[in-house]
């Protein structure tokens, strides 16, 4: 059957097809099998990072700002020491790379990118969405982060400073949002599930109305 | 024993003259002005090219001395450690077409073999 036969609509997901393998998926495979090969690492080693990446996602992430929001202490020691403070919450971190925890306020709107890869917090958010290794997103962020805000629907006043911090090395980073107001009364669980990736990555802010809209 | 330096006492005893090794300590401290250095060498350099030659100032060090991973990316220089410094950039420093607020800003984290001192 040819794969434009069906009539379900592609435009939602990238269309599953049975292309050849581009250049840098043979590449990788040849350097996974040489290095296997030459008994450098195992498959067994492989898949159990695998399985290390797939148990993280952004809610653990979502954990450690609600903890942040009702817990003064942790939140100081987060902003000191990201990676100490996560790993003290229980997320292991499985390389040398370090978190800097970088807190939004009325006056500072904090944005994440990684313009030369993908570096990601990925110990506290697992692996980053398509459009965060993109290069229109990696090349505009750090030229023009209001516009590319305002396209994710953030409007940030001119008298908030924007920063935007770039990965480059060694250093990894997580958004810590403003707790939306009105949340005074929630529990810690409640304040988690308001808490997306996005908003860690710093591309939108968190805002009662829009999640109770959803 | 001639001291080589002077920059730690230890106790209340003896003054113990402590020669802190090379690239032990950070070679820029917070609020240094530094001028990331223009240079092309040809392979994974972790340097983005738009900020080669701009000039910004250390936030602050990142205290934790780690090897220089580009050297690492090609076998070299193991043992050999130095520090990264998250450096703030002006984004109107950058883009001289910059639209936005003027405190806009970069933060990005250099290895010291990139920052001269202005």
């Amino acid at each position: 059957m040819d794969s434009h036969d069906h009539p379900h609509d592609h435009s939602a997901h990238a269309e599953i097809t049975d292309a050849a393998p581009g250049y840098y998926e043979i590449m990788e495979t040849a350097v996974r099998e040489l290095l296997i090969e030459k008994k450098l690492i195992s498959p067994g080693e492989i898949r159990r990072q695998i399985e290390v990446l797939d148990s993280r996602t952004p809610a653990l992430g979502a954990k450690v700002v609600a903890r942040a929001w009702v817990d003064p202490a942790f939140r100081a020691r987060l902003l000191a020491d990201g990676r100490a403070a996560c790993e003290e919450f229980g997320i292991s971190f499985y390389d040398d790379t370090l978190l800097i925890v970088l807190e939004n306020t009325d006056k500072v709107h904090n944005l994440i990118v990684c313009t030369l890869c993908s570096c990601y917090p990925r110990p506290v958010l697992g692996l980053p969405p398509d459009w965060y290794k993109a290069k229109p997103y990696r090349a505009r962020a750090v030229k023009e982060p209001r516009k590319v805000l305002a396209e994710f629907g953030t409007e940030i006043p001119e008298d908030v400073e924007i920063r935007v911090s770039d990965s480059t090395a060694i250093v990894r980073y997580l958004v810590l949002p403003q707790r939306p107001a009105g949340t005074e009364e929630f529990t810690e669980e409640q304040l988690a599930a308001l808490v997306t990736r996005d908003a860690m990555i710093g591309v939108v802010r968190i805002n009662l109305e829009a999640t109770n809209a959803l | 024993m001639i001291p080589l330096s002077t920059n730690s006492t230890l106790g209340a005893g003896p003054a113990w003259q402590i020669t802190k090794a090379l690239g032990e300590e950070p070679l820029f401290e917070a609020g240094d002005s530094v001028k990331v250095l223009v240079r092309y060498p040809v392979g994974h350099y972790r340097v983005p090219h738009f900020i080669r030659g701009h000039k910004g100032s250390v936030e602050m060090v990142i205290t934790r001395a780690a090897v220089n991973n580009e050297e690492e990316g090609f076998g070299r220089n193991a043992g050999s450690k130095g520090y990264y410094y998250r450096v703030a950039i002006p984004l109107t420093e950058l883009w001289p077409d910059y639209v936005g607020a003027p405190q806009d800003g970069l933060r990005i984290e250099i290895f010291e073999t990139w920052l001269e001192r202005i």
